[in-house]
């Protein structure tokens, strides 16, 4: 299948569907292309809807996660609201978290919140788009769970021994939202000017917001 | 000492956690595309559990040594077999018709 047969008026960069012209060495590949195939001869699926399925893809960013921590934030009854009872509050922002059950966590001076799929690669996938690769490694998974100060370090995010860390598991049916710290500072900023901060990892708890300038604290 | 399930991997030691991220290739983002597409609705043949129960029970080699959409590409075609959206003869027919085809192509 080659992508660039098709009219691309809308002038974005697609270059790394340059990959594509990579011939598929493995079985797996070839065992993807054919059940692609028979999907479409047998109508079960057409190859428009894969298509626009992969471009969605690519609109897929933690962005909505970041609007509901920057409301959570400056609306002390939302974040409530949010913690009570996730699906209900993200619904309010006009978020669906289909069929599973959302709950959102909330870091404080004394307890940090971290999270983890052990078992797979579970992930809020609505609100954050996209796993990170680490996210579904087998080194992330194993270690979360028993040394999360450790894996913290890794990742440039110390925590005082002083706060509790808590590390919590998704399942295929509950899924957790981290709210990140609010950083100092920030009493002024506006809710958009918030979401800069809010970064993915903040939401997973592996990191911190960022401080009022943008930067890593 | 029960034994572990191949993907009960808390607690388990590992080593340093690579950080770095790659562009999704396009076989991986069809097997995504169709993985979501499959499930939800109007079709709706699966739940995620089973997606996961498929995962699961794939060969604990093949889970160790296989690349993450590898995994999902093995528990799409075993969930549609299962529910006979496919059958295994016309995958393997299929199968050995994509690789001829592409490896001709190559010459």
């Amino acid at each position: 299948m080659n992508s660039h047969t098709t009219d691309h008026e809308h002038g974005h960069d697609h270059t790394v569907f340059q990959k594509d012209i990579t011939e598929p060495k493995e079985d797996w590949e070839f065992l993807e292309i054919a059940i692609r195939e028979l999907l479409i001869e047998k109508n079960v699926l057409s190859a428009r809807e894969i298509q626009d399925e992969i471009e969605a893809w690519e609109k897929k960013n933690p962005e909505k996660g970041a609007e509901i921590i920057a409301r959570s934030w400056v609306d002390d009854d939302f974040k409530n609201r949010l913690l009570s009872d996730g699906n209900k509050a993200v619904a309010e922002l006009g978020f669906t978290v289909e069929s599973l059950k959302l709950v959102a966590l909330e870091n404080t001076d004394e307890l940090h919140h971290m999270v983890v799929c052990t078992l797979c690669s579970c992930y809020p996938r609505t609100l954050l788009g996209v796993p990170p690769l680490w996210y579904k490694s087998r080194e992330y998974r194993s270690r979360a769970v028993r040394e999360p100060r450790a894996v913290l370090r890794e990742f440039g995010t110390t925590i005082p021994d002083s706060v509790e860390i808590r590390v919590v598991d998704s399942t295929a049916d509950c899924r957790y939202l981290v709210i990140p710290r609010r950083p100092a500072n920030t009493e002024k900023m506006s809710e958009a000017e918030l979401v800069k901060l809010i970064t993915r990892d903040s939401m997973i708890g592996t990191a911190e917001a960022l401080d009022q300038h943008g930067q890593r604290s | 000492m029960t034994t572990r399930l191949i993907s009960d991997l808390g607690g388990l030691p590992a080593g340093s956690i690579d950080r770095s991220e790659h562009e999704p290739t396009m076989t991986e983002r069809r097997i995504d595309a169709m993985m979501i597409l499959l499930r939800a609705k109007p079709r709706s043949f699966w739940v995620s559990d089973e997606n996961r129960r498929t995962i699961e029970s794939l060969e604990p080699t093949t889970y160790a040594e296989s690349a993450y959409y590898e995994r999902w590409v093995l528990a799409m075609k075993s969930l549609l077999l299962e529910k006979g959206i496919l059958t295994e003869a016309e995958l393997d027919e299929k199968v050995s018709e994509v690789r001829s085809r592409k490896q001709l192509a190559k010459i």
